[in-house]
């Protein structure tokens, strides 16, 4: 599985390039290299699901951001400028947490089975009666509508809430008194 | 909002007709084949945006489309609460697959899955547009 | 496990454009690399080496597939990832309305 360590170097510099470069609209597209690059590994790990829905959202996601950017401007101001005190101490801030986080995870993730051996408690359940109960062929389908539809609909809800703050928040014109 | 060139406007005529078929086509066999109501609902908001970027429109226009978006994707979010309380009315259980299993491998198969995901496609695919709308198509004044 | 902390090393990049950047669009930016770390590590977690994606295509296949659950969550994850995005941005165009920048600093000041 060599490709998706080459994918995975590749997408953390491009994550670099986009938190550092003064072009903002440079910046997104390299926020774009890195959600393309998600949408191959999710087909090399055997997700094609995951793949559709996120080469479809990325695209959407990068319309968004560019017309945002078109509409004010495209000319990162703050890379370049001198650092006050308050940037240092939050870099050092930054420094000392990732530190811990970093040591925390690798502690945490020895505990977990290694790549490649997904340990399938619940989900040999799941597959087992997936045809049978529901009807479905496509597990990943009757999972999301049948066996936790309730966690769909929470989604839904938030997803719901969220068109909602938008449109709230570009009214055009405030409601009269 | 200004349309694009007509090379631009060409290819879209040709191209969004297959692109919203397609999306049907992912919502409909989203049972079988991967994709679902997900995938295929942002397809088709897919659609509709190159439709508005290309073309262009005016802002009555983004308006009264944006309304309409608003109320697909309640008519989505009412449809997909609906099958739930059709399952608590007729088996007792909130979402329970009340609709019969079909053959294994059909079309028709899966019990409510299918109506699920035309419920969850229209509320994606409505609610992304509006955003996209709102977000970046519709002029608004600010007054402070 | 190596594997795992490159998707770890990902988040901590999202986390420093968050805490460290003082640019909005940067901070949005920062916010979607978070997102789209968690979801592959959800995704990198469920695979198992040499199975198929989940799905059944004849009636009496072996049923030799990769964990199905991470996928189902991690789908529902991405498309509200997009939402709150959205949100974000709404947000900071809003914010650029009134201040004409997006130098955090530069607003803190002006609020007084």
């Amino acid at each position: 599985m060599i490709e998706l360590y080459l994918f995975l170097v590749f997408m953390i510099i491009a994550a670099f390039v986009a938190t550092e470069i003064k072009d903002l609209l440079a910046a997104v597209i390299s926020l774009g290299a890195v959600g393309f690059s998600v949408a191959i590994m999710f087909i090399l790990v055997q997700a094609p699901d995951l793949a559709i829905v996120q080469i479809v959202v990325e695209v959407v996601t990068i319309v968004i951001f560019v017309a945002v950017i078109f509409r004010t401007t495209h000319v990162d101001e703050t890379i370049g400028k001198k650092l006050t005190s308050s940037h240092v101490l939050s870099i050092v801030l930054y420094a000392f947490f990732a530190l811990i986080f970093f040591i925390a995870m690798v502690r945490a993730l020895q505990e977990l089975p290694a790549f490649g051996n997904a340990t399938m408690k619940v989900a040999s359940e799941y597959i087992r009666l997936g045809l049978p109960q529901t009807g479905g062929a496509n597990l990943v389908a009757d999972v999301i509508l049948d066996f936790r539809a309730l966690d769909t609909l929470g989604e839904a809800t938030v997803l719901f809430t969220s068109v909602i703050g938008v449109i709230a928040l570009m009214r055009s014109v405030g409601r009269k008194k | 909002m200004k349309g694009m060139s007509l090379i631009v406007k060409t290819i879209t005529n040709v191209m969004i007709g297959f692109i919203f078929i397609y999306g049907v086509y992912i919502i409909l066999h989203g049972h079988l084949t991967p994709g679902g109501g997900f995938a295929g609902g942002v397809i088709i908001a897919g659609a509709l945006v190159l439709r508005v970027l290309a073309y262009g429109s005016e802002a009555g226009a983004e308006k009264r489309s944006e309304t309409r978006a608003s109320i697909f994707e309640s008519i989505g979010a009412l449809l997909f609460v609906g099958i739930a309380i059709a399952g608590l009315m007729l088996a007792g259980v909130f979402f329970r697959n009340f609709l019969p299993k079909g053959v294994p491998l059909n079309l028709l198969s899966g019990g409510i899955i299918p109506f699920c995901n035309i419920a969850i496609s229209f509320k994606v695919g409505a609610g992304l547009f509006s955003i996209f709308l709102s977000l970046a198509a519709v002029k608004y004044v600010m007054k402070d | 496990m190596i594997i795992f902390l490159s998707c770890i090393i990902l988040f901590l990049i999202g986390l420093y454009a968050i805490v460290t950047k003082r640019n909005l669009i940067k901070i949005v930016i920062g916010f979607a690399f978070i997102e789209y770390a968690i979801n592959l590590l959800f995704a990198l977690i469920g695979f198992r080496r040499g199975m198929l994606a989940p799905i059944i295509t004849q009636v009496d296949m072996p049923h030799k597939f990769v964990d199905p659950i991470p996928q189902a969550l991690v789908l529902t994850a991405i498309v509200i990832a997009l939402g709150t995005t959205a949100l974000m941005l709404s947000v900071v165009l809003r914010i650029y309305n009134r201040y004409k920048t997006f130098d955090i600093a530069e607003i803190r000041k002006l609020k007084g």
